[in-house]
């Protein structure tokens, strides 16, 4: 049995540590890791822990990320809790194998520490990788701050294992900005979070010998199509109701409020920025600093990328004039991911919203108040004109000349 | 909202200092933040840390900061370092040297007409703590200099932040701790 891990109440962690006590409290029984920056310190913490007692279970030692993905498929099909954390370039070569586990209906949960992928290299955090892993399967959830990061991660296993769900999850938080910024962190007792996320219960499992199964068969093209649609299905149709119920379990117990679509300043909001991770928050403080003179600005923040709230995301933003979605990762060809999505959620709901991107943050370059301010003078403009004042997709934060298309 | 600049060298504890004053800070229901630059630093390379500490919900993740103090703990980043970098009318300046206040002023001129203390933590760590750490030392200076908190309550707080070290360490910090305080100028 493992040790009882002392904790106060209101712990400063940085997202990293936060991340390794969910993983502590969630008694593992697998994790298996290649460490990578900036989400090193939450397998090295894990395997602390284990080393001193805190918890029973395997740390394995891969020799790649594609190799760590792979022994948490085999030990997650075997029947048991599993665990890993990646990276950036790790989470690259992880990505085959990541289609594997969702595929297989593997509940997986993998921590990601969006960083961005080179080359040129670079070790800070944008969200590149996150958008790189947004077609493979797996359920998407988005933190803040290092609050979020532990919450999530209960949030994550929960959903995950549950047997209406059975799919992967990834629990992302920003590169240093959020896994190395030590912050408040209220805890919950070891008992108690675990006791949130359940006991895991096997299915299909491949070592219940009395009951043979196959995982990973294959099918072509008599099957693979209905196989697809199934895991789509569950996607699509299971796992929104089952975080939503989660997230109520979750404030029952400690008062902290998460939704689906996180959305701040919203109620009577003229202008809008929809974004992801610690931007969200920046971009909270700025709408505060413009609703004080009078500007109504709101945020939407993204929670859940994938499944992607489509509808719930349209009914937050059906009152705004004007809205900027921001990427955080380079497009290379094409509008930003969210600004697509939010394209999508919008168009043929009958709002004639202008619609507005903005390339920002790649490779951890500092998002401002002084740049969000910027894009909501940009709104207010669009908003007035009811049509957009700039090019569609602008570069913020960059140097040089000013950088835009479309 | 209470800024602070950390310009240390890696090694030096800046991060551990940084990390150190939120405990505190959040033992008194204050929130905080405390992160770091990093890049791809290596050990003796020039670094940031960096404090915030409000009475409110702190939401600003922006690195851009213009701090109200700026904390130097290693002695040659006034001369190699930005130290003034981003800073505000009524920045106040606690830095690590053995030279006293008009020494220093006079050896970096972009420092006069500022609010400058001195305190050699380098020289306090090595003579308390027996190596040059000199991040605990700074934080006593930091308490006499902006009476954030009463030196006694900051060290009865900072004994929890350092109690997994062993004892001998333990009391060498807490001395470290008040000679800056009672040293600082």
């Amino acid at each position: 049995m493992a040790e009882l891990f002392e904790l106060h109440d209101i712990e400063v962690w940085d997202g990293n540590m936060a991340a390794s006590h969910a993983l502590r409290q969630a008694q593992v029984d697998v994790v298996a890791a290649y460490p990578i920056t900036p989400s090193t310190p939450i397998v090295e913490n894990y395997a602390n822990f284990m080393a001193n007692g805190y918890v029973d279970g395997e740390f394995v030692m891969a020799e790649s990320e594609h190799g760590a993905m792979s022994c948490c498929i085999g030990a997650s099909a075997a029947g048991g809790r599993v665990a890993t954390a990646t990276s950036s370039q790790g989470f690259a070569l992880m990505l085959e194998t990541l289609y594997s586990a969702s595929g297989m209906r593997l509940p997986i949960v993998l921590n990601v520490v969006n960083r961005a992928i080179g080359a040129p290299l670079n070790v800070n955090g944008d969200h590149s990788d996150m958008y790189m892993g947004r077609d493979s399967g797996w359920i998407q959830i988005d933190c803040y701050n290092p609050q979020d990061a532990y919450d999530m991660n209960l949030v994550a296993f929960r959903v995950s294992e549950d047997h209406d769900i059975r799919l992967p999850a990834m629990v992302h938080q920003d590169g240093f900005m959020t896994s190395h910024t030590a912050q408040r962190v209220k805890t919950l007792a070891d008992d108690v979070a675990y006791k949130f996320i359940g006991e895991f219960k096997p299915m299909n499992d491949m070592l219940d010998l009395d009951h043979p199964v196959t995982h990973g068969a294959q099918t072509e093209e008599d099957w693979h199509f209905e196989h697809k649609a199934r895991q789509h299905h569950a996607l699509m149709s299971a796992v929104l109701p089952k975080i939503q119920e989660a997230f109520d379990a979750l404030k029952a117990l400690t008062g902290r409020q998460y939704n689906i679509v996180e959305s701040y300043n919203m109620d009577d909001a003229d202008i809008a920025i929809v974004c992801m991770g610690t931007s969200v928050e920046t971009a909270e403080e700025v709408s505060n600093e413009l609703r004080a003179q009078g500007i109504k600005a709101g945020v939407v923040g993204i929670r859940i990328f994938r499944p992607f709230p489509l509808e719930q995301i349209a009914d937050v933003l059906k009152g705004c004039k004007a809205i900027a979605a921001l990427d955080r990762s380079s497009p290379n060809g094409t509008v930003g991911a969210l600004f697509n999505e939010l394209a999508g959620a919008l168009f043929n709901t009958g709002t004639h919203a202008v619609l507005t991107n903005y390339i920002y943050g790649l490779g951890g370059r500092d998002l401002t108040k002084s740049s969000l301010h910027s894009i909501y003078r940009d709104l207010q403009a669009n908003a007035e004109a009811g049509c957009p004042t700039t090019s569609l997709q602008q570069f913020t934060g960059l140097r040089g000349p000013k950088l835009s298309f479309f | 909202m209470l800024e602070i600049r950390w310009h240390s060298r890696a090694g030096q504890g800046a991060v551990t200092g940084a990390k150190g004053l939120a405990e505190v800070v959040a033992s008194t229901g204050k929130d905080v933040q405390a992160f770091a630059f990093y890049g791809s630093a290596k050990r003796g390379a020039a670094m940031m840390a960096f404090n915030r500490v409000d009475d409110k919900v702190i939401l600003n993740h922006e690195k851009f900061m213009q701090p109200d103090y700026v904390l130097v703990i290693d002695p040659a980043l006034v001369y190699a370092a930005d130290i003034t970098m981003n800073e505000k009318e009524n920045t106040v300046y606690i830095i690590t040297t053995h030279l006293s206040t008009q020494e220093l002023i006079a050896s970096q001129p972009k420092l006069s007409g500022k609010k400058v203390f001195t305190v050699d933590c380098i020289k306090i760590s090595q003579e308390t703590i027996g190596k040059a750490i000199p991040n605990t030392p700074m934080l006593g200076a930091l308490m006499k200099v902006s009476g954030m908190y009463d030196i006694e309550f900051f060290k009865e707080n900072m004994l929890k932040v350092l109690k997994k070290l062993p004892q001998k360490i333990i009391d060498a910090n807490m001395i470290a701790i008040q000679r800056a305080y009672d040293e600082v100028k």
